[in-house]
């Protein structure tokens, strides 16, 4: 029974939309959040510990919280309603960034900051310029990227409170679905279909489960370790 | 003339790290510089490196004012005290300093291959850099140096805190490096190590040269009193 359930089509399309736009969401996020976070790592300026401790505050920030204040941004008549990114992927994921982006910032930075100093120098005398010497720092630092990103994503994809807000719950078959697994689950179990809802919760660990142990492979692969 | 340092001072705050420092280093010497702890010898090291820049003096790089761009810089290799190693494999640690200087493939692995040899390391590149022991990693902090054939390697005790044999590696590496033609300036407190391997020797005390000649020379007769009492062993080192 729950095999059939997880090979279902319906099953299937709303656990890959769910990793679309939580990938999105993370990627998004990685672009702009590893920028803050090297600048927070690097360099020492005013207001830099109380920018830290903003970064960690959020970390725990409820989605319910940020669902609603984006839903308010983006509805019809909110200050970005005319984006028309209400009960769209898209509007997912660009709430799904913001709500991961602290996690970023906070493991980045503190990964660029616990590297050795001398790395640096090591690389300045080895011939680097110092963009190519702040590159060999991150990459030095590339276990917290990483681990940020997983960590990341996997808040983006396990979150309800965006995705149910921003996305509706949308699904029609040809149509412009917004359903994705948490939401599905919260559907399911409200209606009384458990079942449904423990298959969709497996296929949500799975996914978990798959993209931090491929993450890994690939960041000892990149180390160059046998 | 690789090297002429020109009135060089350092300050840390108010303190002067280094006075009044006028060296040259020539081409294709071993060069020691000699001193008790806390003499200046890794500032002076990281001034050479370019590292640091002094706070008065000038510094000449092949006769011409250096100016610190990436071409002079790209002359000049440290090789730290307390081996510093990237995160990776041996081989990727060596290849970095070819890597950022645009080495194709094919050239960076004949020169990382041919800087692992000189070590004594050849089978090691795959291994994870960081597993080593600390004469392994101090191996392959030399190779990394002299993979990217610099003119001159500054050695900042190389040796210090490794057992005999260790050092006995390391010392020959050293010779092997000036038989290739670079040159090499390397500190170290002990003064039977400078008196081995190297060709002069530079006897730095309280941030000040006391004295500069010819090994011979220095340990055999002394003019200074200073490196008299430093050779003798009244000065802590």
């Amino acid at each position: 029974m729950l095999i059939d359930i997880i090979t279902s089509e319906e099953v299937l399309e709303i656990a890959l939309r769910s990793i679309k736009v939580s990938g999105i969401a993370t990627l998004l996020a990685l672009g702009y959040s590893i920028p803050v976070a090297m600048a927070i790592g690097f360099f020492r300026f005013p207001g830099r510990d109380y920018l830290k401790s903003f970064f960690n505050a959020m970390i725990g920030v409820p989605t319910v919280v940020l669902g609603l204040i984006l839903y308010l941004m983006l509805a019809p008549n909110g200050i970005l309603g005319r984006l028309g990114l209400l009960y769209t992927e898209m509007g997912i994921s660009i709430g799904q960034s913001l709500l991961i982006s602290p996690i970023i910032v906070s493991f980045v930075s503190n990964s660029i900051e616990a590297v050795e100093k001398e790395i640096r120098e090591l690389a300045l005398t080895l011939g680097a310029t110092d963009f190519q010497a702040s590159i060999a720092m991150i990459k030095e630092a590339s276990s917290g990227v990483l681990l940020s990103a997983i960590a990341a994503f996997n808040r983006a994809i396990a979150e309800l409170g965006i995705a149910l807000m921003i996305g509706g719950n949308i699904f029609v078959r040809g149509g412009q679905n917004t359903r994705v697994l948490t939401t599905a689950m919260q559907m399911y179990v409200s209606r009384g279909e458990i079942e449904i809802a423990i298959a969709l919760g497996l296929i949500l660990m799975a996914i978990v489960f798959i993209i931090s142990y491929l993450s890994n492979t690939v960041h000892t692969y990149l180390r160059g370790e046998t | 003339m690789i090297v002429r340092l020109e009135r060089i001072w350092k300050y840390f705050g108010s303190f002067p790290a280094l006075k009044d420092i006028n060296l040259d280093i020539r081409e294709g010497e071993i060069l020691s510089i000699i001193g008790s702890s806390g003499a200046g010898k890794t500032t002076l090291l990281r001034i050479i490196s370019m590292l640091d820049m002094p706070d008065k003096g000038v510094y000449y790089l092949k006769g011409k004012e250096n100016t610190y761009s990436i071409e002079q810089r790209r002359s000049v290799t440290m090789v730290f005290q307390k081996p510093v190693i990237f995160n990776t494999s041996v081989y990727k640690n060596i290849e970095f300093g070819l890597k950022v200087r645009g080495v194709e493939n094919g050239e960076a692995r004949k020169r990382v291959k041919e800087a692992l040899s000189m070590v004594g390391l050849e089978d090691y590149a795959k291994r994870r850099a960081k597993t080593l022991s600390g004469g392994e990693q101090q191996r392959v902090a030399i190779a990394r140096a002299v993979a990217v054939k610099p003119e001159l390697i500054v050695l900042d005790e190389p040796t210090a805190n490794l057992d005999p044999q260790n050092i006995k590696v390391i010392e020959d590496i050293i010779k092997k490096m000036a038989e290739q033609g670079i040159t090499v300036v390397f500190s170290t407190h002990n003064m039977f190590q400078a008196k081995r391997i190297a060709e002069r020797v530079v006897h730095l005390h309280e941030g000040k040269i006391v004295e500069v000649g010819n090994v011979k020379k220095i340990f055999e007769n002394p003019s200074s009193e200073v490196t008299k009492k430093f050779l003798s062993g009244e000065l802590f080192y």
